[in-house]
């Protein structure tokens, strides 16, 4: 039960020790049917000297293989996050377009058309052979993908960066990350540059000293901004954009959850909220 | 009451009788004179021991882990066995279970599917103990797969979450069903509620048949 497949042979088999990409490469992409006494048929083909060098040359092996293999899972997966966010976007914009060219068209035809993917939707509905209703399915199929691509991104977007999400809500958590063109370069911009990422246009033209310095960019439609007076969103956007470069940066260094930031955002909004304003 | 491995000893932490074995802290748990507190409500493993199961672990010896998310249990079965090896498929607990491993030379970190032994094992070698809290659907059929790594005289110390197999079926029947499927491949000894310290859990030990 327990003798090796002579066909498959241990991680060690055919590898240069010296070479740590090839030790790499072996424990991640190997395999075998059945596991041998490695140790021991190591120390017999004279890879490793000893026992305890065997183990020692395997720690630092596993270690390594692991280490690269975790790497690359993260950075697929914030890849793959950017992805589904952008096609959400996309699907919507597209939608809300082809819904206003529904529109218009139908307006031509009856005077109570109306405007909108709702009611594009309605079209739809009609079982008509008529170009102008299948325009109007298509934009209830995109519209429908949105929605799914919408439920995509709430799922993954926790596991990609738990804290983030918490604070930031799943969807606004990923159109950062793919502002900043991943997860490990936002956690690596600094808050004021978080509270800008989606304001770039408005920013340019403030460089260019056409337009005043922009208080926030996409992170304008949490709550914790909307929810606040405006003479204090400037505040409450820059609190925020504190706490979710930390978020990011934990998310990236450790992956572990922080129920404590969450905490900590709130009751920075409610001081700020509190604030007495100008009437 | 059986007695505990070499290597785990209870202590006193903050006036309070604990399990703990010697090394590193790994999650924040207390530590006193190089020893560390083994949180029973935090481990499988470790209640198991609390509640005195014949587990036939004695210290020393070499195992294989499944499901060793951010290294709790396996950070403390490595300060008292020999070889350890820890599979995890989950890339985020890998990244802690990356900083258990690192001060441990006999923690082997293998970030691998446990459906899927063959590819792990060209590195994994004939074990005393397999260890397995996977907390998936299809548990039975994971220890089953796993058992070519077991020694004839070996131990599977098993903790089966009823709720990841079916969340609307009565546990007990659920408890049942996986120690059917079992069967196929292991001699059950003795199965055990791991009440109060984990609710919804069966710990099993058996050998292979
Ligand atoms: C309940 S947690 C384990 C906790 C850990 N044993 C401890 O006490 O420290 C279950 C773990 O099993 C992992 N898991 C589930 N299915 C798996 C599989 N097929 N292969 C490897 N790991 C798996 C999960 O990712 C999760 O981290």
């Amino acid at each position: 039960m327990n003798e090796a497949d002579p066909s498959s042979g241990g991680w060690f088999e055919d590898v240069d020790r010296e070479d740590a990409d090839s030790v790499t490469e072996s424990i991640r992409t190997g395999s075998a049917e059945s596991p041998a006494a490695w140790p021991e048929r190591a120390v017999e083909s004279g890879f490793a000297a000893d026992e305890d060098e065997y183990y020692k040359i395997l720690h630092d092996a596993t270690m390594r293989a692991t280490r690269e293999a975790v790497q690359e899972a993260e950075r697929s997966d914030d890849k793959q996050l950017m992805h589904g966010i952008r096609a959400m976007d996309d699907c919507e914009r597209v939608a809300n377009e082809l819904a206003e060219r529904v529109a218009e068209w139908a307006g031509s035809r009856h005077e109570d058309a109306e405007t909108g993917v709702e009611y594009a939707r309605e079209l739809a509905e009609s079982d008509e052979e008529d170009p102008l209703v299948s325009l109007a399915e298509r934009v209830r199929d995109l519209d429908d993908e949105a929605a799914d691509l919408r439920s995509h991104v709430e799922r993954t977007a926790p596991e990609v960066a738990p804290n983030l999400s918490a604070l930031a809500g799943p969807v606004l958590a990923a159109r950062l990350i793919a502002l900043a063109g991943g997860l490990k370069q936002l956690a690596r911009k600094p808050a004021g540059t978080v509270q800008v990422l989606g304001a770039e246009e408005a920013l340019f033209a403030h460089l260019r000293g056409r337009a005043p310095s922009p208080k926030h960019g996409v992170i304008f439609v949490h709550e914790a901004v909307q929810g606040t007076h405006p003479d204090n969103r400037g505040s409450a956007a820059r609190a925020l954009a504190g706490k979710l470069a930390i978020a990011a940066r934990v998310d990236h260094y450790s992956g572990e959850r922080k129920p404590e930031l969450d905490a900590e955002l709130a009751e920075r909004i409610e001081r700020i909220q509190a604030r007495d304003v100008d009437e | 009451m059986s007695d505990l491995p070499v290597g785990v000893e209870r202590r006193a932490f903050d006036g309070r009788e604990s399990l703990a074995t010697e090394g590193e802290a790994v999650y924040g748990e207390p530590t006193a004179d190089g020893w560390r507190k083994w949180d029973v409500r935090r481990s499988k493993l470790g209640a198991m021991l609390e509640k005195g199961m014949d587990t036939g672990l004695s210290g020393g010896e070499t195992v294989l882990y499944l499901g060793a998310a951010a290294g709790t249990t396996v950070s403390h079965v490595a300060d008292f066995a020999g070889p350890t090896y820890a599979v995890e498929f989950a890339a985020r607990p890998a990244r802690d279970l990356l900083e258990a491993a690192e001060p441990r030379r006999n923690l082997f970190p293998l970030l691998k599917d446990a459906r899927k032994p063959e590819t792990y094992a060209h590195v994994v070698e004939p074990v005393d103990v397999l260890i397995q809290d996977v907390a998936t659907r299809g548990q039975a059929k994971v220890a089953l797969a796993n058992r070519r790594f077991l020694d004839d005289d070996g131990r599977l110390l098993l903790a089966v979450k009823a709720r990841s197999e079916d969340v609307a079926r009565d546990p007990d029947a659920v408890f049942e069903e996986v120690l059917t499927t079992l069967r196929e491949g292991y001699e059950v000894l003795e199965t055990r509620s791991l009440e109060p310290f984990h609710d919804d859990h069966l710990a099993v030990v058996a050998r292979p048949d």
